[in-house]
Parts: C-alpha cells; structure tokens; sequence
C-alpha cells in the first residue's frame, strides 16, 4: 500500500467541542471537486456549495432516497387550497447564535431569498405572494398561483432557514460567517483550501452526529483527489471521475457508494435564435434526429466514462418518479440516419459547428460524437470554449449545437421547464413549441402526481421528437470513502449528509 | 577578408552543441512540414476497440482515450508547436522590432512612452498575460499564436531599443544625419543592419520560450481545438490517465523538451558566433 | 545616488499605473459576461440586472476603472465578486504559500546553480563546463508543468515518497508542509538554477582575470582556495544581484506549477479568477505582483550600483 506523510497529520487540535462525555471527539475530511462560492443560502449559486451547506444549513423538508420529501426544520405540510400552502414547524429547534428558529424566521428567510438583490432564489420561490406568522410555529404561504414544485424548492437552499439576528448584523457579509440550524456552525474557511465545520451542540437532531468538525477540501484535479483519498488523507470525496472507479474498487481499504443522480448531460441545438440557427441542424428536426441516430450512446460513455453513466433520451432522471418509461433511448442507425437526410434533402455532409466546453471529459465525448457522426454523413466541428464564455456565446445564440449538462433538480419542472418553455431563460436555442409550453405551464398547477405524470410524458415525447436538446446520459453521484467511514446514505442530489454517518478509529 | 557573416558561420559550426541543436531542429521542422507522409496512422481517427493501449510494435508510443496513435498526434502535434514558435515570435518581432527602432532613435518622450508601456507589460507574469489575452481571444491555435506574440513583444522591443541606441551612437550613423539624410532613411539604412544580430539571437531563444507558452495554453484549454493535437493539450487530456496510462503524459512532454532543447542550443550558439564579446 | 534613486523611483508610478489601466482594460474585453459566470446555474433575467448594476457593470468602463482606482489608492482593493472576500485578505492567505514555495526554489537554484556555475568556470571550456551548460540547458527546456506530472507519477504514483499534492503551512506542520512543497520548488527552482549557473559562470570568469586573483595564484595559494576566497566572493555579489530578478520567472512559472500541484497559492488564485471572471482579484493579483516585480527591480538597480561605483557618475 502507498504511504503518505499527509496522513500523519489527519488529526487536528480539537476545540469548540461541548462538554458532554460522549461527545463525539472526530475528524471528517471531505475532498471537493471545486471551492464553493457564497456561503449563503440566498446568494449561492454552485454545486459544490450545496454539499457544504449539507452540514452548515437544515432546509424546511429534505428529500430521501427515493426523492421522498421528508420533513427537517418543518414537521409537515398542508394545501389548504392550490394557493394557499401551511408549513408546521419543528419545536425547540435553535440557530448557531443560540437564537430561536420560529415562524418568524421562516418569514425572514423566505422574504430574504426574494427581496436581496442578486438572490440566486427568487426564481425558485418567485410564486410565493404573501407570507404570515399564524403562530410560533406555523407559517402560512399565500401564491400568486398554484405552484406545485414550491415544496420540492424548499428541500434545497430556497427552503434553507437563517437566524435573522445574525443576518441582519452582517449585512452583506452573511457569507463570510453564515448562521443557519444545521448539524454543524461555520468556524473557518481559507479560499481554494478548506472551510471548517464545528459541531453544534444543541442541534435538534445532535444524537446523530458523529463528528467533532468536519473540514472540507476543495481539489479540483481528480488525480490528486484519488491519491488523497488513497493515502487517507481525506476520508470521503464527492465525486470519484469513472475513469478512477476501477482504482478504488480495487483498493481493499476504500468503497465506492453510487447512486443515479437528477442531472443530465446534452446538446443544446439552436434552432431559432438569431442568424446561427439558420444551420441545416437548427432548421430540420429530421436533421437532428438523424445526428442523434448516428450517435451510440452506450458506446461513447464506455468509451469517455468507463461505461458508469446510464443513456437517456429525457430531461428528467430515472430515478424520478416522473421519469417517461416510454421515451427510450434509440439504439444506433447508420443507416436510417443517412435515410432521414436523404429525406431532409440536405447538401452532404451536413456541417456544422459544436461549441464544447474546456473540461477534458467533455471535449473527450465531443471528439467521439464527431468521430461517430461522421459515419452516417455529418461534419461535425468542435469549438472548444472556455465555460464562462460559452455560457455567454449560448446566451446570445451564437452557436449551432452547445454541449451543456445540468445538475439537476428534484421536481422535473426544474429539470424542464427553463429550458424547453419558450420563456424559460436557459433556453439557449429558443425552442418554443405552444403544447409543450401549454404541458409545462399545467404541470405547475396540478398537484395530482398520476396527472403531472402524464403531462411530463407528454413533454418529454414531444421534445424527443422535436429535439430541441439531445439528451445523452444521466451521470450517477459516485461518492468514494474509506472502508472506516458506514453510515453514508446516497440520495440522487448527491449532496453528503452527515446525520447517521460514523468513522471507525 | 572575410565577411562578419561568414565568420559567425563558421564560429556557429565550430560548436558541436549547436549543430546538434540544429540538426534536431532541422529533424522538427522537417517532421511537421511532412507530418502526412512520416506519420504512420491518421492522428485523428478514432477506433474504439484500441483504448489506451500501451507502447507495442504497432502504436510505437501507444494509444489514447480515444484510441488514436499518440506517435502519429506528436508528430501531427509539431507542426502546431512549429508553427506556434515560428508565428509568434514572428508576431512579437513584427511590433517589438519597430517600436524599439524607434524609441531608441527617437529618444526623448517617445522613448518614455514606449518604454513605460513595456515595463508595465513586462510587469505582469508573463503566462498570467498570455492566459488573459488567449481567454479574450477564445481558445484556438490562431488566438494562443496572436496572444504569446504579443505578450512577448516588449522583450524584442528592448532588445531593438538598446542595439539600436548603441548603433546610433556609430560616426557612421552620426554623419549621415549630419549630412542631412531624413531621420526614417538613417533608421533604415544605417541603423536596422546593426540590430540584425541581436534579434535573430533573441528570436531564436524566443522561439523556445514560445512552444512552451502554446504547450501551457493548450494544456489549461486555450490553444489548439480538437480533435487536431497539440502537445500542451494532449497532456492536458493525459493527466485524467496519469496512472493507468502514463505513456499519454511521457512522449508529448518529451517532444516539447526535445524541440525546446534545440531551439535553445541554437540559440546559445548564435549568440556566441554573433557577438564573440558575451564569451 | 540620490538623483539616481528618484530618476528610478518617478517610474515607477507611471508603469504600475499602466499596469492597472492593461489589465483592467483587458478584463473588459475578455468574453463572458462576468455577471452570467457570476449567476450559477439558474439565470434569472431579473436578478442578471440586479448583479450587473450593483458590480458597475452597466456603466462606462471609465467610471468603473476610476471607481476601482480611486479605492485602490486609499488601500482597498476590493471584494471578491465569487467570494465576497477582501482581495487583500485573499492576497494576504496566498502571498506566504507562493512566498514559501518561491523561497525554497530559489534555494534549490542556488544550490543547483551556483556550485554548477563555479566548475564550468573553473574547468573552462572542458568537458565538466560543456556538461554543466547542457544540463542546465535542459533543465531551461523542461516545461514546469510536464516536470510536475513526471514528478508526481515517478515520486508520488510509483513509488509513494511524498504526497502528490495538496498544501500544509509551516505553523501547523512544518515536516509535511516541506514534504507537500518539495517537489514543486524543485520544478520551479530547476529553470532557475540554468539561469543562476550562466550568471555564476560569467562573474567567476571575470572575477578570475582580475589583478587580486593573479596575485593570490602567483602567492602561491591553493586553485580551490583561490577560486573560493577570492574568486568567487566577489563573483557572488552580481550573482545574486541578477538572481532577484529571476523572481519575476518565478511568479510566472508559479501560475501553472500551482496548478498541476493543487497548491493554493498566488498562481491558483490568479487563474481560477480569470476562468471564474473574478475581476477585482485578478486585478488585485496582478497589481501586487507587479508592485514585487517593479519594487524587486528596483532594488536591483540600487544594489548594482552600490556595487559597481563607477556607475554613479554615468
């Protein structure tokens, strides 16, 4: 086994730590792809701040293995009517400052995701029209108009409960010393190297935590990731890349716990925005359908991602259960592929140009679809682009196929409805079709799970046949840890929660 | 008589190093110019059935994520580097001679302007300029070209500057202005020749510094598009495999360092046979 | 000397100037709208507006320059716009890790270089001079950034000696902190040494012709005794006179060598920053570099001409 003097300082001075005798005395290091930007749940914006907040910040509800919405800092709810949503809230439970987390600052939290300016919320809670303190401990929510993903958003950080105490002392620098009612308070964060974590005593469900801190590491290189977590420098990462899962597994002193995750990967083609769509695949569906006949998706994530990922021809993932079992993903055609653009009429070979971002991975799945596609008579040129400025290329409509993934959400409106809404604002492509728009607008509405079900596979056949976007695989949470550490429950969010969780010494 | 200029040939070919250097060069050039012909598989064909095979009598130096022959990528791959050292520097010469040329023979403000302005350029890491420049101009080989050229146009620029005031210092150049000639034509005629040396010296060493400049480009995502190689960003795309397939990180590096190498001893050579003073 | 010393100061206001004036005008240009890489992943139009009017990014580029200027004159050089961290707190974190990291290789240089530099002048023209000038020709040839990836296969992947990457400062754990740094000072210090090798080598040719050297050689004096008494203390001066100037090599060759070793220094911070389009850290960045950079310049100029007293009069 590799040796590493880095595991030799795995043990940090303790402090902070109450008094009680069995209070937990350890250490769990995380390794994160990425340092997350604002700790605040108003103003944050990654991934990556997500699985901090996991154990910095309780939500209103959160959400179980099978995307169950369960309660956390609300013990329930009720639709008293389709615009009027009742949350009860949990007794007894404090903020890190030792303030009381009551009706009140749930109104607090909720008028502050809406009225800061920069909220990265207020879309998410944007249906929310009044808020009223019934009681202590319930709130009463008033829409604009029925709004059936609400709850589903409050199981993330719109749903996220701060101390009005100590955010109103901040100001703007909330970020910098967030106050929430999670398992652990924030203690230190050096930008690029770690944010620190101390155990919160007196938080409501303590009995279930195990650690004394908890320090989180940002690496962004996933060789460096695997050899830390190998030489048990880090107990845990969020993300195992699939081309070192086979590296892991083989390690008799790691595992691996996977589960599907909500995102997806695609390509975004441009069919009405601006002069670029004006490309044979922006203007002909048939065009598109023949690129993405000519595409094996098995084979291209065996070849790019160690064949872990799981192909999809829909926005919303398998593990959802507003998943379309009758959009399935259609096996390679050469052949009808050249058919549908002889049919198309269009001048051979088709080209056209990809914008891809600069992350190897992605730029790897460009090159195989190009080599792939090419068979059945497409020419398919890569343009390489830095992700912040192909966010703003795609937003001004100035590319003709834009590979794009998304994170994922837990209600499939989150998964759709921006980006296939004709007013949705990630819709790169403006694709805008009346029925889908009509299917998506009375998705919101209607609370019945059969009948938004059936309105999602209505969405979800009719984008496959328009194909304003070629999904190509649903990417799986592939959280890698020490054998040492039992107790880590896999949720598709991906997110690492902390309750239940234990490390052997 | 000889001429100077036969003289710095023969001193250059007395320096075993720098024929070697220019032999190797030469070898480069001579690879990326006929790169279709030498390479033995198509650099950019895929065959998913041989996935990062190692090195074997077929793929001599193996085969990547994608299954294409890396020997055939670096040697496609030189003619980006090549042209990468060859382009820019051609870029950095371009502005950096003539802006020189003229600070140092317009001294005064002039001087003062163009100096300033290189000196702030100078200040900034070079790589953290190219890399800003680069992201501007959008990641392709074309943009990482323009963006190195020029970021390395002040260091031409002092080198004409300073050649130049040493060469107007000459009783030549002193007598053609007093006999009236414009000052352009003294520039031209009397004082260019003089910076001749000098520039070739540092374009040569400049051409070295620039292949490595593309190489961490490509290799942060700026610089040649796929599927075309280029070293930088094969590494770039190696370092995912580092452990399982090491070969992808060790023969694109070992191009850069060889090309590098030559184009320094080169360089060093020139030096010595132009400017016998430096010895 | 003092008109010297104000000659040299007076410029360097106006180039730190420019400096700010290029990056900042840079930036602007640059693609990607920094309030779209700024709003994550879920855009919405309002919000959009809500960033760009409170970052200035709706005004002219004028005023927004003046504005930043204006603050960095009174000592404040912003907040991040990703972390809302002060730049200067973020420079003061980062500064020690590169300033370590920069330390340690350039004590690797000269431990490198200047023993190299003091055979190849002694053995002039030999075979040990023209070996020393290739190595350090190679080692002026070597990428940082490959290097690091040999390093951390051969070192770090095969052989398991030290950890691959990753930072720990000196106060918590000095061992482990020289074991994290190791590797990369050697990449970076290596280039330098090439460099450091050169000037040794020329200074101790020089110094050997002069009169006191003969006169110890002609006493009588032992080769080594001379070259090291005589020879190469003086030689030493300029050495390590143009060796400060290598600083700025250093900071650039950091940009990547960071990168590749996951090593949270001025380097990551500078090119996460301009991937993130964090602009008030990249112009602080780049700004307190160029402040070294000049000030380290300038402090060369002055040393040499302490050394050399006839250039005071010129």
């Amino acid at each position: 086994m590799r040796k590493s003097l880095l595991a030799a300082v795995a043990v940090f001075p303790m402090i902070g730590v109450a008094s009680a005798q069995e209070a937990p005395t350890q250490t769990l290091r995380i390794a994160l792809r990425e340092d997350p930007d604002l700790l605040d749940p108003t103003l944050a914006r990654t991934v990556m701040g997500r699985i901090v907040f996991a154990g910095l910040c309780d939500k209103l509800f959160d959400i179980d293995e099978k995307l169950n919405i369960v309660p956390q800092l609300a013990t329930g709810y009720d639709w008293t009517d389709g615009r009027t949503l009742i949350l009860h809230l949990r007794d007894g439970v404090l903020f890190h400052d030792g303030t009381k987390m009551d009706a009140a600052s749930v109104k607090y939290s909720l008028e502050r995701h809406i009225a800061t300016p920069g909220s990265a919320r207020r879309a998410e809670v944007d249906a929310i029209d009044q808020i009223a303190v019934v009681d202590p401990l319930t709130v009463k929510l008033t829409l604009k108009s029925p709004n059936s993903p609400l709850v589903a958003q409050l199981t993330d950080r719109a749903g996220m409960i701060v101390s009005q105490k100590a955010a109103e002392a901040a100001g703007k620098d909330f970020a910098l010393k967030p106050v929430c009612a999670g398992p652990f308070k924030f203690a230190e964060r050096v930008a690029q190297d770690r944010i620190v974590l101390d155990r919160f005593p007196e938080y409501w469900d303590a009995k279930n935590i195990h650690f004394a801190r908890v320090i989180y590491q940002p690496i962004t290189n996933t060789a460096t990731r695997l050899a830390n977590l190998q030489a048990g420098a880090i107990d845990l990462t969020e993300q195992v890349v699939p081309s070192d899962l086979e590296a892991v597994r083989k390690n008799p002193k790691l595992k691996i716990v996977e589960s599907s995750g909500l995102g997806y990967q695609s390509v975004t083609w441009n069919t009405s925005h601006g002069p670029r769509a004006q490309s044979p695949v922006g203007q002909n569906a048939m065009v598109r359908k023949a690129f993405e006949l000519s595409i094996d998706r098995e084979a291209a994530i065996q070849v790019v991602y160690a064949g872990v990922y799981t192909p999809t021809a829909q926005a919303v993932a398998a593990s959802s259960p507003y998943y379309s079992p009758g959009v399935k993903v259609p096996a390679r055609d050469v052949a009808k592929a050249k058919e549908l653009l002889k049919q198309a009429g269009v001048k051979l070979p088709v080209t056209f140009t990809m914008m891809t971002p600069t992350n190897s991975d992605t730029m790897q799945l460009a090159e195989v679809m190009q080599a792939m596609s090419a068979e059945a008579g497409f020419d398919m040129k890569i343009q390489a682009t830095e992700f912040a400025s192909s966010l703003d290329t795609a937003d001004r409509g100035d590319f003709e196929g834009y590979v794009v993934a998304w994170s994922g959400r837990v209600d499939p409106d989150g998964n759709l409805f921006n980006f296939v809404h004709s007013t949705g604002p990630l819709n790169y492509g403006r694709y805008a079709n009346p029925e889908v728009d009509q299917w998506l607008a009375q998705a919101r509405i209607e609370t019945a799970v059969p009948a938004r079900q059936a309105l999602y596979a209505k969405v979800a056949a009719k984008v496959a046949e328009d194909q304003p976007l070629m999904y190509i695989y649903d990417p799986k949470n592939i959280v890698g840890m020490s054998v040492k550490v039992s107790g880590f429950k896999a949720v598709p969010d991906g997110l690492i929660r902390l309750q239940g969780v234990t490390k052997a010494p | 008589m000889q001429s100077p200029a036969r003289l710095a040939v023969r001193r250059f070919f007395r320096r075993p190093a720098a024929v070697i250097g220019l032999v190797v060069v030469a070898a480069f050039v001579l690879v990326a110019v006929l790169a279709v012909f030498v390479a033995p598989f198509d650099p950019i064909a895929t065959s998913w059935t041989t996935i990062r095979k190692a090195p074997s009598w077929q793929h001599w130096m193996g085969t990547d994520e994608n299954g294409r022959d890396v020997l055939s990528r670096v040697i496609h791959g030189a003619r980006a580097s090549m042209l990468a050292g060859v382009v820019s520097v051609a870029i950095a010469a371009g502005i950096g001679v003539p802006t020189g040329l003229l600070a140092g023979f317009a001294r005064g403000k002039t001087d003062m302007v163009i100096g300033r302005v290189a000196d702030a350029m100078l200040a900034v890491p070079f790589l953290v300029l190219a890399i800003a420049l680069a992201a501007f101009l959008g990641p392709s080989l074309r943009n990482a070209m323009v963006a190195i050229g020029v970021t390395a146009a002040p260091v031409f620029m002092r080198v004409a500057r300073g050649a130049t005031m040493d060469a107007a210092t000459n009783e030549y150049v002193e007598a053609a202005r007093a006999l009236g000639n414009p000052a352009w034509r003294v520039a031209v005629r009397h004082v260019a020749p003089n910076i001749v040396a000098p520039v070739i010296v540092q374009a040569t060493l400049a051409i070295a510094t620039a292949i490595i400049a593309e190489a961490s480009l490509s290799f942060l995502g700026l610089g040649q598009q796929p599927p075309s190689p280029s070293w930088g960003s094969m590494l770039n795309s190696a370092q995912r495999f580092l452990s399982q397939a090491p070969w992808l990180a060790i023969f694109p590096g070992a191009a850069i360092f060889l090309a590098v190498l030559a184009f320094n001893l080169v360089g060093d050579g020139l030096r010595d046979a132009l400017d016998p003073r430096g010895k | 000397m003092g008109g010297f010393l104000g000659r040299r100061l007076a410029l360097v206001l106006p180039t730190l100037l420019l400096v700010s004036i290029l990056v900042f005008g840079l930036q602007q240009l640059m693609p990607g709208d920094p309030a779209l890489a700024l709003a994550g992943e879920e855009r919405d139009p309002l919000v959009l507006a809500q960033i760009r009017t409170e970052l200035m990014l709706d005004r002219p580029l004028a005023v927004q320059y003046a504005h930043w200027i204006g603050r960095v004159v009174q000592g404040d050089l912003g907040v991040s716009w990703r972390i809302r961290m002060p730049v200067a707190r973020l420079i003061g974190e980062k500064l020690p890790v590169t300033a370590q990291l920069g330390f340690m290789a350039f004590v690797i240089a000269l431990g490198i270089g200047i023993p190299a530099g003091i055979v190849s002048a002694v053995n002039r023209n030999g075979f040990l001079d023209y070996a020393a000038n290739i190595v350090g020709l190679a080692g002026l040839s070597t990428p940082n950034f490959w290097l690091g990836i040999m390093l951390i296969l051969l070192i770090s992947v095969n052989l398991g000696w030290l950890p691959p990457s990753g930072y720990v400062s000196l106060a918590e754990d000095w061992r482990q902190s020289l074991a994290t740094t190791i590797m990369p000072a050697f990449v970076l210090g290596n280039a330098i040494a090439a460099i450091l090798m050169r000037h040794t080598r020329s200074a101790m040719l020089t110094a050997m012709d002069q009169d006191y050297v003969r006169t110890a050689r002609a006493k009588g004096l032992r080769e080594w005794r001379v070259v090291i008494r005589h020879a190469f203390r003086n030689a030493l001066v300029p050495v390590v006179t143009l060796g400060a100037l290598e600083l700025g090599t250093l900071l650039s060759g950091a940009v990547l060598t960071e990168q590749v070793f996951s090593i949270p220094g001025f380097g990551k911070l500078i090119v996460d920053a301009v991937f993130n389009r964090d602009y008030p850290v990249v112009q602080g960045v780049v700004l307190v570099t160029a402040t070294i950079y000049v000030g380290l310049n300038l402090l060369a100029d002055v040393l040499y001409v302490l050394i050399n007293p006839r250039l005071r009069v010129a």
